[in-house]
């Protein structure tokens, strides 16, 4: 199967599945995109963090990127972006135009029941699978100096209202001058 | 403006240009521009269309601007809208794919040094939001153990349960079984 076709087919996949918001539709991008090879761990993880540095949803950053880099073609990288909008925006019309605004409420206020704790180990398992030596670092001196910075950078984000981009800034500098 | 299609495009632009992040950083932005600037559309219902536009799979910020195109111009006022909340983060993203590769990184010992640095920090906002969602789930002791199983199942990379697609699936019917054979009978008990 040609590298487009499979693309299509990934990305169809993390489009019509994709509840949750950005971080949770990460576990979907990892088990159809990173698991094929298509691109590597920590280039997934700097997808991320440019995903969070430049304007729009990650959703479609990363379909923008990775349709790139996947297929070497900025055609790879429109036909990605494509698909990932494309099963949501004819639901989304169907919806808006068939469905009633309340009477199917009952379906979708037990599906949401059941996904909203899907979604909190969707999010929990990207973040396990980016804890790697990719993004760690191999040497035991460069784990501990990570292991504090994503130790910090998590209180910051946590309990300040600091701005992802700031903490991600922040990390990048340190980054700079301990490395 | 004299175009309701070229307004609708160009208002999503701007958003789509100037909002860092997606999700619920966009939508209060989408409610400012809509709602209360451009007053195409009532306080109420736009609540309304953001209730389907979040049921519906996909990116939220995305499925918002088709509902609210489609409920000003029809399917060629939602491709407007769509259109133009997607294409500054494609243009901005595809210029840093084509300039800043892998290799550019691997090659720039400064670039090294400061994606070393970011790596640990992007893994910290994702833990965060674990958290968060956690809580606003209202996971308890007993309810504790799906996001666990599910966290640890997708993570093990064993073939089929590794799979977060099955997690959907399983969470989507098995909350719509428990709802309607337990949440609601146990509220018509309790009108009784």
């Amino acid at each position: 199967m040609s590298i487009y076709l499979k693309l299509i087919w990934a990305y169809l996949k993390i489009g019509l599945f994709g509840f949750g918001g950005g971080y949770a539709m990460l576990s979907l991008v990892q088990n159809e995109v990173v698991k094929n090879g298509w691109i590597t761990n920590q280039m997934f993880t700097d997808i991320v963090a440019i995903s969070q540095m430049t304007p729009g949803p990650i959703g479609i950053n990363s379909a923008t990127y990775i349709g790139y880099v996947s297929t070497g073609s900025v055609l790879g990288s429109i036909i990605a972006t494509i698909v990932v909008v494309l099963p949501p925006f004819l639901l989304t019309l169907y919806a808006s135009h068939y469905i009633s605004r309340h009477s199917d409420s009952t379906i979708i206020k037990g599906a949401f029941m059941g996904l909203r704790p899907v979604v909190v180990g969707l999010i929990a398992s990207a973040a396990l699978l980016l804890m790697n030596k990719e993004n760690f670092g191999s040497a035991s001196s460069d784990q501990i100096i990570s292991i504090i910075i994503c130790a910090a950078s998590f209180c910051v984000v946590f309990f300040t209202k600091v701005h992802p981009i700031i903490v991600i800034i922040l990390a990048g500098t340190a980054g700079y001058f301990i490395f | 403006m004299r175009n309701l299609y070229l307004q609708l495009l160009l208002t999503f632009m701007k958003i789509g240009a100037f909002t860092f992040g997606g999700g619920w950083a966009m939508i209060s932005i989408i409610e400012r521009e809509i709602v209360d600037h451009h007053k195409w559309i009532e306080k109420d219902e736009f609540l309304d269309l953001l209730a389907i536009a979040q049921a519906m799979p996909g990116i939220l910020a995305v499925n918002i601007s088709v509902v609210i195109g489609d409920r000003l111009r029809g399917v060629k006022g939602s491709l407007a809208a769509a259109f133009g909340t997607i294409l500054p983060s494609f243009v901005i993203i595809l210029a840093i794919a084509i300039f800043l590769t892998p290799d550019t990184i691997k090659n720039n010992e400064v670039l090294t040094r400061i994606f070393k640095g970011i790596r640990p920090a992007v893994v910290a906002l994702i833990i965060a939001p674990v958290i968060t969602t956690a809580r606003a789930a209202k996971i308890n002791w007993k309810t504790i153990i799906i996001p666990v199983a599910v966290a640890v199942l997708i993570y093990s990379g064993l073939p089929v349960v590794s799979n977060p697609i099955l997690y959907i699936i399983l969470g989507a019917t098995g909350g719509y079984i428990y709802y309607t054979h337990v949440t609601l009978k146990q509220r018509k008990e309790g009108e009784q």
